[in-house]
């Protein structure tokens, strides 16, 4: 045991810090404080004295939320999830580069391909049209992910003015890492074929996400609003949204429908 | 817990968006009242809640199954507790001090309580607890909730707040010291 003098009395007494392990279950010298204390009226006293202040914090009032307070929570917190997460291997991230590169390879190679006789050129024709709307599925996934990245960043909470407090954005950088190579993937191949509007959006989206990425893990609130303000400025959130909702329901249209691809001459160019 | 007993954590760690808000519904009050302890008070504590949720929510897959889920979320909530108290502590040292709050709650209640205002005087002890928390350092009143109020070990907080053993016991002895230093007038007139 430790003797310190306690309120300055010149004894051997057990002193606060020992007092507190004891008070918690957590001294090592349990049975060494109890005999001590049975024989000291002063360390009675002054165990006596912490329990009462320690009883008194536990008075405490907390205030009390409804049996429904869970589901409330649950209202508010939904739209702000992003899609739900699965185990490791299953995981979008892991896969939609080289689900991008197959989607893009396999779109070119119908593009480039397109010879023969009329019946073969047309049943590649499907063909193309096919790959086209899944390609824009793709990207129509790809752009509502980004769009995800830049609303946690645009909502995040807001720091102490002096730029000193910091937020942890390391799960929006790992995405916006993953989001990088089938951007670039997305955005080569709208420049190839002409969709000048999509790629132009694509490039910017490119930097603001390169910018996240190369951030560091935790940023300050000055770091935050000069990423809101690129996000802001280029109006990119509702360009991405926009784009994202056009592409996902030009993708979707008609898949489910094949013959009905034929009619389609004006499907949507990527 | 109810949840995990029937694989709501395991469906929720697969994916299963409805799991997961069952997850929160069953936990939802318990972190709140965490939160509430950790920060003192309800508009952070609600920040704190739905903070909580959602880190949760897109780590769960760093779960470990082996260990309890409720223990886990107390470990989120907890740092992000400890987010905004750190946060709040800057903003109000950026501010000039006015009155200390916690020298006015005591100043303020009566060296003899009267028998009929029971409840107000009990009201009173909890705003002087409130009070005397909110001296505390972030650390330290994250250490100290969550030992007295939560009942981990100073080994399992430490681990939590990643600050080890030592310094997680310095902390809760330098919280009860400041407690004691404010709540002892206090309770010496009820005794």
């Amino acid at each position: 045991m430790n003797h310190i003098d306690m309120n300055h009395i010149n004894m051997d007494h057990i002193n606060e810090d020992q007092l507190v392990l004891f008070y918690y279950g957590e001294s090592t010298e349990s049975a060494a404080i109890e005999k001590h204390l049975s024989g000291c009226e002063h360390c009675r006293s002054e165990l006596r004295s912490l329990q009462l202040v320690l009883n008194t914090v536990d008075s405490a009032q907390v205030p009390e939320r409804p049996a429904e307070y869970g589901q409330d929570v649950w209202k508010q917190i939904e739209p702000r999830l992003a899609a739900p997460r699965r185990p490791l291997l299953r995981q979008w991230w892991i896969w939609a580069p080289v689900m991008a590169a197959l989607l893009i390879a396999a779109f070119l190679a119908g593009r480039f391909w397109q010879r023969g006789d009329a019946s073969v050129v047309a049943k590649n024709r499907n063909n193309q049209q096919i790959r086209e709307r899944i390609l824009l599925v793709a990207v129509g996934d790809h752009l509502e992910r980004s769009q995800m990245v830049l609303a946690e960043l645009d909502n995040a909470p807001e720091g102490a003015p002096d730029g000193k407090a910091r937020l942890d954005i390391s799960d929006e950088r790992r995405m916006a890492e993953d989001l990088l190579d089938d951007n670039r993937l997305y955005r080569q191949t709208a420049r190839t074929t002409g969709d000048n509007s999509m790629a132009s959006v694509l490039d910017d989206l490119e930097r603001v996400l390169l910018e996240i990425a190369h951030s560091p893990s935790e940023i300050s609130s000055q770091q935050l609003n000069d990423l809101r303000q690129q996000i802001e400025s280029r109006g990119l959130l509702f360009k991405v949204r926009v784009l994202g909702t056009e592409a996902r329901g030009s993708g979707t249209h008609g898949l489910e429908n094949l013959p009905a691809l034929e009619k389609d001459k004006k499907s949507k160019k990527l | 817990m109810e949840a995990e007993a029937s694989g709501a954590v395991e469906r929720a760690r697969s994916g299963d968006h409805d799991a997961f808000r069952l997850l929160v519904e069953q936990h939802g009050r318990a972190i709140f009242r965490l939160a509430y302890r950790m920060t003192g008070n309800e508009e952070d504590a609600e920040d704190v809640v739905q903070e909580t949720f959602l880190k949760a929510y897109r780590q769960i897959d760093r779960f470990d199954a082996r260990s309890s889920f409720s223990t886990w979320l107390h470990r989120i909530a907890s740092n992000c507790s400890l987010d905004v108290i750190r946060k709040r502590k800057t903003r109000e040292r950026k501010r000039e001090r006015g009155p200390d709050p916690a020298q006015d709650v005591l100043v303020s209640i009566p060296a003899v309580t009267p028998g009929p205002d029971r409840e107000l005087f009990s009201g009173q002890i909890s705003d002087s607890v409130n009070a005397a928390l909110g001296e505390l350092s972030a650390q330290e009143r994250t250490a100290f909730v969550l030992r007295h109020f939560e009942g981990l070990s100073i080994e399992e907080i430490g681990a939590t707040l990643g600050t080890g053993t030592n310094a997680t016991k310095h902390s809760i002895f330098r919280a009860v010291q400041k407690l004691r230093r404010s709540l002892e007038p206090l309770v010496s007139t009820v005794r």
